[in-house]
C-alpha cells in the first residue's frame, strides 16, 4: 500500500465515523424532539395556558406554571443583566493591566460552570431560611445568580472584538472615557451582547435545580413574588413522576413549550449575531 | 535666513553620533509666505513601550498653517511620535513618554494636562478609516456636541460644512441618516477627515490616512490636506514619498528612533544632508 493509499484510507475512515456520529447526535435530538411533539402536542390546548394545574383527575392547565416561569425569569435577567453588563465592560474597558481583572476573569469561569443546585442551596442559605418561606424572589434571584457570568462572559467577549482603532478614534476626538463606552463600544458591540443576554435567558428558562430550592411549586395560581410560586421545571418534574395520566400529559405540554421557547431563543440569538448591523442609523 | 530651532543641542559629527543624543537641525526657511510661527516645540522627547525605547530624544518644531510629513522606514518611530502629541498612548498602560511637547508654549506631557480637552484641540485621523456604528450626520455631530450646544439649525450647517470641507457633502448629502459604514473605504476616510475637522481642532494629525486608500481617493485626501492647511496645524506619516513631497512643506526623517534630518520638503528632496536621508529617499534602504 503506497503512503498516498493509506492516506485516503485513514481519511474514509475517519470520514465515516466523523458522519456516523454526526448522525448519531442528530438522532437523538430529533427522537427528543418528535416524543415531545408527539406527546406534547395533544396536552395543549387553550385549557392548558388559561387554566391553573390541576388535582389529579380535574380539569386542568399549566397557566399558573407558565405565568411563574416567565415572571422569574423576567426578574432574573432584569436582575443579571445589568450586573452582567456591567462587569464585563469592567473586564473589557477598565481592568486592563490590573490584578483585580484576572481574579474577577477567574471566579467568573467558576461561577460559569458551578452546578446550577448549588446556586439554588446558596439562595436557600441566604434567602430562604431567614424569610422562613420559600418565594419567588429566592427564585429569581438564583436565576439571576445564573445570568450572570454568562452574560459577564459573553459582554467581555463582544467588547474586545470590537477593534482597538475605533476606541482610539472616539478618544481622539476628545470623548470622555464612559461615553466611548456607552456611546461607540457598547452600539459596535451592541448585537453580540444582545446575543448573550439571549443565550442567558435560555440557559435559565429551563433550570429546575435552583427552583426547587427556593420558589419551590405552588399548585394555585399566584401573583405574590413573596411566596411560593409555580414554574414549568418544577411542575414539569413533580407531574412527569406522578402516577396520574392527566398529569404526565400536562408535563409532556410544558416540556415541549419550555425546549421550543429555549429552541427560539437559540435560534434568535443566532439570527441576531448573523444579522449584518450595518443598517444602523440614528 | 537661518534658524536655528534646536538650540538644545550642539552639533556633533553625523557619521560618528552615537545612539541617544540628537542631531541639530536646522531649517531654512525659503518659502514665498515668509516664516512661519511655532505651534509645536518638541524637546529632547523619548518614549518606552515597556523597556523599549522607541524614540531616543527627538527635537523638533511643528509651524503653523504648515504641513509636516514625517518619513521613514517601519518602526522608526514616527506614528509613535505622531500618537504622543494627543497622547493616544496613555490609554494603553505600560507606554510612557518623556521629554517636553509644548504646544503653544504649555507642555502637554504634563499629568495636569486635561487629556479630553487636550485631544478636542488635537484631532487625529487614523491609518484604516474608522467611522463609529452611527449615521453619517451623527459620526459628525457626535464630536461637536461633546463640547458645543448648538441649535439643531446650526448643527445641520456644521456637519454640512464639515463633510464639504471633506469634499464628501455631494457624495452623502442625500443619505446622511445612512450608517457611516455603508460608505466605500474612501469615503469612510474622508467621513473620519470631516468628523476630525468639524469639532474645529488646531492641530491635526495624520497617521498614514492614505495607505488603505485607492489612487484617486489618495488625490482626493490629498487636495483636501492642501485646503486643510490654511487653517491648521498638520502632522502627516506617510509611506509614501511622493505624497510626503507633493502634500508638504517640512519633512522629517526618522530611523530607529531618532529624527535624522528635518527640513523644508524640497530641501529634504532635492538635496538632503544626511547619507541616510538620501539612501532612503532613492530607494536604497528601507
Amino acid at each position: 500500500m503506497t503512503i498516498y493509499n493509506r492516506r485516503r484510507a485513514t481519511n474514509l475512515v475517519i470520514l465515516t465515523l466523523s458522519i456516523f456520529a454526526t448522525g448519531l447526535g442528530l438522532l437523538i435530538l430529533f427522537l427528543i424532539l418528535g416524543a415531545l411533539l408527539y406527546h406534547g402536542i395533544p396536552a395543549l390546548t387553550p385549557a392548558t395556558f388559561i387554566q391553573a394545574t390541576p388535582a389529579p383527575g380535574n380539569q386542568g392547565g399549566l397557566s399558573n406554571a407558565i405565568f411563574g416561569s416567565v415572571v422569574m425569569t423576567l426578574v432574573a435577567t432584569l436582575v443579571g443583566t445589568p450586573v452582567g453588563i456591567l462587569t464585563g465592560t469592567y473586564l473589557a474597558e477598565y481592568g486592563r493591566g490590573t490584578w483585580l481583572a484576572p481574579l474577577v476573569r477567574f471566579v467568573n469561569d467558576i461561577l460559569l460552570s458551578a452546578p446550577s443546585i448549588v446556586i439554588g442551596v446558596f439562595v436557600y442559605t441566604l434567602m430562604v431560611v431567614p424569610m422562613g418561606h420559600f418565594s419567588a424572589w429566592a427564585g429569581s434571584i438564583s436565576l439571576a445568580i445564573l445570568v450572570v457570568p454568562v452574560v459577564v462572559r459573553t459582554t467581555e467577549d463582544m467588547l474586545n472584538l470590537v477593534p482597538s482603532g475605533l476606541r482610539e478614534a472616539a478618544f481622539a476626538l476628545g470623548t470622555p472615557g464612559w461615553k466611548v463606552v456607552v456611546m461607540i463600544t457598547y452600539r459596535a458591540a451592541l448585537q453580540g451582547m444582545m446575543t448573550g443576554v439571549m443565550l442567558a435567558v435560555a440557559r435559565i428558562a429551563g433550570e429546575t435545580a435552583p427552583l426547587l430550592f427556593t420558589a419551590l411549586n405552588n399548585q394555585f395560581s399566584s401573583t405574590n413574588m413573596n411566596g411560593p410560586m409555580a414554574n414549568l421545571p418544577v411542575v414539569i418534574f413533580q407531574f412527569a413522576m406522578s402516577p396520574y395520566a392527566d398529569w404526565q400529559r400536562l408535563a409532556w405540554g410544558g416540556a415541549l413549550l419550555i425546549t421550543f421557547a429555549i429552541l427560539f431563543l437559540n435560534i434568535g440569538a443566532r439570527f441576531l449575531a448573523n444579522w449584518s448591523g450595518g443598517s444602523t442609523s440614528r | 535666513m537661518t534658524i536655528d530651532v534646536s538650540a538644545v543641542d550642539t552639533p556633533t559629527q553625523n557619521s560618528a553620533r552615537p545612539l541617544g543624543t540628537t542631531p541639530m537641525v536646522s531649517v531654512n526657511h525659503t518659502a514665498e509666505r515668509g516664516v512661519p510661527q511655532t505651534k509645536v516645540v518638541i524637546k529632547d522627547l523619548r518614549f518606552y513601550y515597556k523597556n523599549f525605547e522607541a524614540l531616543k530624544g527627538i527635537n523638533l518644531e511643528l509651524y503653523d498653517r504648515r504641513v509636516t510629513a514625517f518619513i521613514g522606514p517601519s518602526g522608526c518611530g514616527k506614528s509613535t511620535l505622531l500618537r504622543i502629541l494627543n497622547r493616544i498612548y496613555d490609554l494603553y498602560p505600560g507606554q510612557r513618554a518623556a521629554g517636553q511637547v509644548l504646544v503653544d508654549g504649555k507642555d502637554i506631557l504634563d499629568p495636569r494636562q486635561d487629556l479630553n480637552l487636550l485631544r478636542a484641540r488635537i484631532g487625529m485621523v487614523f491609518q484604516k478609516p474608522t467611522p463609529f456604528p452611527m449615521s453619517i450626520y451623527d459620526n459628525i455631530a457626535f464630536g461637536i456636541r461633546l463640547y458645543e450646544s448648538l441649535s439643531a439649525q446650526e448643527l445641520d450647517n456644521r456637519v454640512e460644512q464639515a463633510l464639504r470641507r471633506a469634499a464628501l457633502w455631494d457624495e452623502v448629502k442625500d443619505k446622511l441618516k445612512q450608517s457611516g459604514l455603508s460608505l466605500s473605504g474612501g469615503q469612510q476616510q474622508r467621513l473620519c477627515i470631516a468628523r476630525a475637522v468639524a469639532v474645529k481642532p488646531e492641530i491635526l494629525l495624520l497617521d498614514e490616512p492614505c495607505s488603505a486608500l485607492d489612487p484617486l481617493s489618495t488625490q482626493r485626501v490629498e487636495e483636501l490636506i492642501a485646503e486643510l492647511k490654511s487653517d491648521y496645524t498638520i502632522a502627516i506619516v506617510t509611506h509614501n514619498m511622493q505624497q510626503a513631497a507633493r502634500s508638504s512643506d517640512y519633512t522629517a526623517f526618522m530611523y530607529l528612533g531618532q529624527l535624522i534630518e528635518f527640513n523644508e520638503t524640497e530641501a529634504i528632496f532635492t538635496h538632503p544632508k544626511e547619507r541616510q536621508t538620501e539612501d532612503y529617499i532613492t530607494g536604497r534602504f528601507g
